[in-house]
């Protein structure tokens, strides 16, 4: 089980608190409906799907319920680090190997 | 390759076993074949053996990274059924049923195919509502599937705990009787067996570590750990990390890979005489010739590459499994290992020719691919060899997820998962 710190309760809470909400920093379309086959393909369905560094959606479901994301390396499940929602991608990564 | 045979047994008896060969040869790779498989899992292996017996292409390398077999296919709880709902999905996994029924004696190698029955538990009205809705689905289809009363449940299979004090009460049943179990192993030795007799090169711990394009975007081969390959046609097989390949061809696919578990027991006496699924509490289980309770658990929620999952998953999973049999509540557990699964967003698979000519895939199979090893080997083989699909996978295109013509068996619950 993993150990998530959350970025609002400051603190690492067990996995059972958390549900992940899939791949971070995909902003959806103000104008979904205009959107292109194409580009609603890209934001809906494809998924990076790295081996290795991912940036992911979490929330703390079980704890104060807000969404925030986290940087995790997919080989080792290791946290490199959580942000809270809205903050912009890392470009530097505490510990990252690659 | 000589045939396996009673006579082989005794004549080898005779003369102390020194004649069995190779099942499969380990040759140098060649610079160059006619088609190179990324992936030797079932699958994979499948597909070359196809590729060599129907069509007659055998200048065929098969690539794996580690070793034969040692991925999804020597890790999965053996599970074989036809039971979807979409006639698409019917359609290919009831392919795979009839090739397993026969598939020792083409391979002349006991896959130890055992159809001895997959049921499937209702717990609520609603369970009730959508089980009885494949039944009838899946006979339209002219695929056996058939309803029973938690008596007859009891029946079929002794051990199952069917009292109305049960947190989750057994209210019915569905029972495929065609489905069952296969000896995983054997299968990706039967294949390797076949197509190396046959000409197929498999070649172990190599890696793939590019894919070459040609200036028009062709496919010209593949860079791997012992060198370049060179093909005009290229399958990709690779199940967990078909993205990662894919991506390496300029290919992002709408795939997410996760870890899903097993386990299995100590080996006891027979006692669980079928497959017994259940979605609601989710668990299934089945009791291999060892004798050992082989137990599926769950994905893990997040995207990982590390073939283990958390323990809580399989606590769950133990859970529902004592609550069905109570007589497991002492049942000990030997192993547990994790397998990388790649779930597409609508739960059926990709088979299919890529926007890149040459690059074909074979993925997507998600949590519950080895059931259709010999059909989806057989139809990909034919996708490769034609260029063009074969009418049973021409459904399952990359495409559908642009055009919206999904195969939704996501929602219809027939998946475990």
């Amino acid at each position: 089980m993993l150990l998530i710190r959350c970025p609002y309760c400051e603190e690492e809470r067990p996995e059972l608190e958390f549900r992940n909400a899939g791949e971070a920093h995909i902003a959806r379309s103000p104008n979904i409906a205009s959107e292109s086959d194409d580009d609603f393909e890209k934001f809906f369905f494809i998924r990076s799907n790295p081996k290795g560094i991912i940036y992911e959606r979490w929330r703390h479901m079980h704890g104060c319920a807000r969404f925030f994301n986290a940087v995790r390396d997919t080989v080792s499940d290791r946290f490199l680090m959580t942000y809270k929602a809205g903050e912009p991608k890392p470009v530097k990564l505490p510990g990252a190997a690659k | 390759m000589k045939k396996y045979s009673v006579f082989a047994i005794a004549r080898e008896a005779m003369r102390g076993h020194k004649g069995w060969e190779e099942q499969w040869s380990s040759p140098e790779p060649k610079k160059e074949y006619d088609v190179i498989i990324v992936g030797a899992g079932g699958h994979g292996l499948a597909t070359a053996y196809y590729l060599a017996t129907v069509h007659g292409v055998t200048n065929v390398a098969v690539l794996e990274k580690g070793w034969l077999g040692g991925g999804n296919t020597g890790r999965n709880t053996t599970i074989i059924r036809s039971n979807y709902l979409y006639d698409e999905s019917a359609g290919i996994y009831d392919h795979a049923l009839k090739l397993w029924d026969g598939l020792s004696q083409e391979l002349n190698y006991n896959v130890m195919y055992s159809p001895r029955g997959v049921m499937m538990l209702a717990h609520n009205i609603h369970d009730i509502q959508v089980l009885k809705r494949h039944v009838h689905a899946n006979r339209l289809n002219g695929i056996d599937n058939e309803w029973l009363t938690p008596e007859q449940a009891k029946e079929f299979c002794p051990p199952l705990n069917i009292s109305r004090n049960a947190r989750y009460p057994v209210m019915g049943a569905s029972l495929q009787r065609r489905g069952g179990t296969a000896r995983h192993d054997a299968v990706a030795w039967g294949y390797a067996r076949g197509a190396s007799a046959r000409g197929v090169h498999i070649i172990q711990n190599c890696e793939v570590t590019g894919v070459k394009r040609a200036p028009n975007g062709a496919v010209t081969g593949v860079e791997t750990t012992r060198g370049f390959i060179g093909a005009r046609k290229v399958g990709v097989v690779a199940a967990g990390h078909s993205s990662v390949i894919m991506n390496m061809a300029g290919v992002r696919m709408p795939l997410e890979s996760y870890p899903l578990q097993a386990l299995v027991s100590e080996p006891v006496k027979p006692v669980v005489p079928c497959v017994v699924m259940s979605n609601t509490v989710h668990a299934y289980i089945s009791q291999s010739d060892k004798g050992e309770l082989v137990i599926g658990a769950g994905t893990d929620q997040y995207v990982s590459y590390s073939q283990t999952g958390g323990l809580h998953i399989l606590q769950h999973t133990l859970d529902a499994i004592c609550e069905m049999f109570p007589i497991f509540t002492r049942m000990k557990m030997l192993r547990s290992w994790g397998g990388i699964v790649d779930v597409t967003p609508d739960r059926s698979p990709i088979l299919a020719k890529t926007p890149v000519p040459g690059l074909y895939v074979n993925c997507g199979w998600g949590t519950g691919g080895f059931k259709a090893t010999p059909g989806s080997g057989h139809v990909f083989a034919h996708t490769i060899a034609k260029d063009d699909p074969h009418p049973i996978n021409a459904p399952f295109t990359i495409e559908r997820f642009r055009t919206g013509r999904l195969i939704d068996e996501a929602a219809a619950a027939a998946v475990a998962h």
